[in-house]
C-alpha cells in the first residue's frame, strides 16, 4: 500500500527511486503500469492516460519475478518486446529476431543470443530484461531494481544505456537500492517510506535530513549503509 | 495369440478406431499440456476432472429421466462434464480470491467435494429402477475399448482445434507463461489468455475422460509435457515433442488395455506414459541425467586437468 503520491516528474531525466524494504518502490512502478490497483488517484504518462501511452513505456520488472528455467532462449526473450507492436495472432518475423539480435548487441550480449536463459549468469539475465525494454523503443523506462545483485560489468553496462537513453531525451524511473550510488547515477529522486516523503532533483533533495525521515523509522540511516555495504561483499 | 496379432497389426475396424483417437487424444493433451504446465497451473486440470463427475452423474440422470431409461449419450454427458469442471474451477478462483485461502488448498477442497459429490450421485443412479449406470465407470478408469467412430471424430476435432487455437495464439501464450507482468505491459489481456487456455485444457479434459477416465486424465496432460523438457530448451520443439509422446503413450496404453484382459485404459495409458517420462529423465539430451552426469564429468575432468598445469 502507498499512500500520498503527488508528483511530476521532468521528462528527459533519469530518476531514482529509493527507500526501504516494503517502502512502496515496485508499487509505484506497477500503479503507473497498472498492474496494481489504483485506489484512488490518477496517473498521467506524458500528459495523458496510461491506456494511451501504452507504447510509449518500457519495463524492466524485477529479475526474481519470472521462471528462468523457462524453455526459451535470450534472442526469444528480447523479442518479446515487440509482442505488443507485432500485436494480436501476428507471428513473429525475421526483421523482428533482427531488431531483437541488434538491442542484444546493445548490452553486449549478442553471442549469447542462442543459449538458455538459464545458462546467462544472474547480470546478463538482467541485461537481458534491459535488451528486452530497448527494443521496445518507448519514451519512458520503468525499471524495477535492475542493479539488484548484478556484477560490477553489469552495472556499467546499464549505467551507460541509461546514459545513452538521457542523451536521446528518454525518460527512465529506476527503483534502486544502493544508497552509495544515487548522487552519480540520477538527476532526479524519489524518496519513497509508505508516501513519498521528498522528491526532485538529486542535490538538493538527497540530503542526510530527507534520507533520515524516508530510513528513520526503521533503521538509522547509518545502520541501513553499513549494512547495504556488508551485503555487497 | 492370434487375438493379440489381431490387435498390434490393426487389422480390427475397431482397433483403428481406438488407436486414431486416442492418438489424436494424446496429441491434443502434449500441446495443451505443455502450456498448462508452463503457466503452472498443472494441478488445476486435476481439479477441473475431478470436478466433471457429479456433471457427469446429474447429466446421466437427467437424460434417465425425460428420455425415459433410453440409455446413455455421450454429447449430453460431456456437456454435463463441461458444466460441472468449468463450475468447479470457478470455485477455486472464487475461494482463492475472495478468501485468505490458498491456491492449493482451495483446489483440495474443490476436487474432493466435487468427486464426494460425484460419487454420492453415482451410488443413487446404481438404485434407480431400470437405469444402466455401468457405463459411468468408464468414466472414471476410463475404458478406450467403448471408443466408437463418433467419439473418435469428436476428438479429432477437438485436436485440431486446439492446434488452431495455438498456432493462432502461439506468441501470447509464451508470453503469458513466461512473464505475466510484461504482457499486461506491453498491452495483451491475460484474463482473456487464460479463458482460452483453461479453455483448452476443459476441452482436451472432458474428451480424455472416456478414454483415461477422469481420475488419471491429468497424467496425460502432464507427464508428456513434462517428459518433452528433458529433451529441448525451445518451447516449440517441447510442444511438438510433448504431442509425440503423449501420442504415443496413449496409443501403446491402448493396445496394452485391449491385449491385457481386465486392464482400464485409463491405468495402462498412464503407467506407458511413465515408461516415456523414464526414458526422457535417463536419456534426455538437454536435462537427462546421463547428460548431466557427462557434463559434471566433463566440469571435474578439467578442473583436474587445471590444477596439474
Amino acid at each position: 500500500m502507498l499512500w500520498d503520491v503527488d508528483l511530476d516528474v521532468p521528462t528527459g531525466t533519469l530518476v531514482g527511486i529509493v527507500g526501504p524494504n516494503g517502502a512502496g518502490k515496485s508499487t509505484l512502478i506497477k500503479a503507473i503500469l497498472q498492474l496494481v490497483p489504483v485506489l484512488a488517484g490518477e496517473i498521467r504518462v506524458f500528459g495523458q492516460p496510461y491506456e494511451k501511452q501504452r507504447s510509449r513505456i518500457g519495463y524492466v520488472p524485477q529479475r526474481e519475478s519470472v521462471d528462468w528455467d523457462f524453455p526459451v532462449n535470450a534472442l526469444d526473450v528480447v523479442t518479446m518486446g515487440l509482442y505488443g507492436k507485432i500485436g494480436w495472432f501476428r507471428p513473429v518475423r525475421a526483421r523482428h529476431r533482427q531488431k531483437a539480435l541488434q538491442a542484444l548487441d546493445r548490452v553486449g550480449l549478442a553471442e549469447l543470443a542462442t543459449r538458455q536463459i538459464s545458462q546467462l549468469s544472474g547480470g546478463q539475465q538482467q541485461r537481458v530484461f534491459l535488451a528486452r525494454a530497448l527494443v521496445q523503443e518507448a519514451d519512458l523506462y520503468l525499471m524495477d531494481e535492475p542493479f539488484a545483485a548484478v556484477d560490477a560489468a553489469t552495472e556499467s553496462a546499464i549505467v551507460q544505456i541509461l546514459k545513452d537513453l538521457r542523451k536521446q531525451g528518454k525518460t527512465a524511473l529506476v527503483v534502486h537500492h544502493d544508497l552509495q550510488t544515487v548522487a552519480e547515477y540520477f538527476d532526479y529522486v524519489i524518496l519513497i517510506n509508505g508516501r513519498v516523503v521528498a522528491h526532485g532533483p538529486t542535490p538538493t533533495t538527497f540530503s542526510p535530513e530527507n534520507l533520515h525521515k524516508t530510513y528513520g523509522g526503521k533503521l538509522s540511516l547509518l545502520e541501513e549503509v553499513a549494512q547495504q555495504l556488508r551485503e555487497k561483499r | 495369440m492370434q487375438e493379440l496379432l489381431r490387435t498390434i497389426s490393426l487389422t480390427d475396424y475397431n482397433t483403428r478406431v481406438v488407436v486414431l483417437g486416442v492418438a489424436a487424444l494424446g496429441l491434443a493433451c502434449g500441446w495443451v499440456g505443455t502450456f498448462m504446465l508452463l503457466r503452472k497451473r498443472a494441478l488445476m486440470g486435476d481439479a477441473l476432472s475431478h470436478a466433471t463427475f457429479p456433471g457427469i452423474c446429474v447429466a446421466f440422470m437427467l437424460f434417465q429421466l425425460i428420455a425415459d431409461g433410453g440409455g446413455k449419450s455421450l454429447p449430453v454427458l460431456l456437456s454435463g462434464a463441461v458444466v460441472s469442471g468449468v463450475l468447479g474451477v470457478l470455485c477455486v478462483m472464487w475461494i482463492r480470491n475472495q478468501t485468505r485461502i490458498k491456491e492449493d488448498a482451495a483446489m483440495g477442497i474443490v476436487l474432493s467435494v466435487f468427486f464426494g459429490l460425484g460419487t454420492a450421485l453415482r451410488g443413487i443412479i446404481q438404485k434407480m429402477p431400470g437405469s444402466n449406470s455401468a457405463g459411468l465407470d468408464g468414466f472414471i478408469y476410463g475404458k478406450t475399448a467403448s471408443m466408437t467412430s463418433f467419439d473418435a471424430w469428436l476428438i479429432g476435432v477437438i485436436a485440431m482445434i486446439s492446434c488452431g487455437v495455438l498456432l493462432l495464439m502461439y506468441k501470447e501464450l509464451k508470453l503469458l507463461c513466461f512473464d505475466e507482468s510484461f504482457a499486461k505491459g506491453v498491452g495483451f489481456s491475460t484474463t482473456r489468455l487464460d479463458i482460452v487456455l483453461m479453455g483448452l485444457v476443459t476441452l482436451v479434459t472432458v474428451v480424455g475422460l472416456q478414454a483415461v477416465g477422469l481420475i488419471l486424465v491429468i497424467a496425460l496432460l502432464i507427464i508428456p509435457s513434462a517428459s518433452a523438457r528433458f529433451w529441448t530448451d525451445r518451447l516449440g520443439v517441447m510442444v511438438l515433442i510433448a504431442g509425440l509422446i503423449g501420442a504415443t503413450s496413449a496409443v501403446g496404453g491402448a493396445l496394452i488395455s485391449a491385449v491385457v484382459p481386465n486392464t482400464p485404459s485409463g491405468a495402462t495409458i498412464v503407467l506407458t506414459s511413465f515408461g516415456c517420462f523414464l526414458l526422457s529423465l535417463i536419456f534426455g539430451i538437454r536435462r537427462g541425467l546421463m547428460i548431466r552426469q557427462r557434463t559434471l564429468r566433463k566440469a571435474q575432468q578439467e578442473i583436474l586437468l587445471r590444477a596439474k598445469l
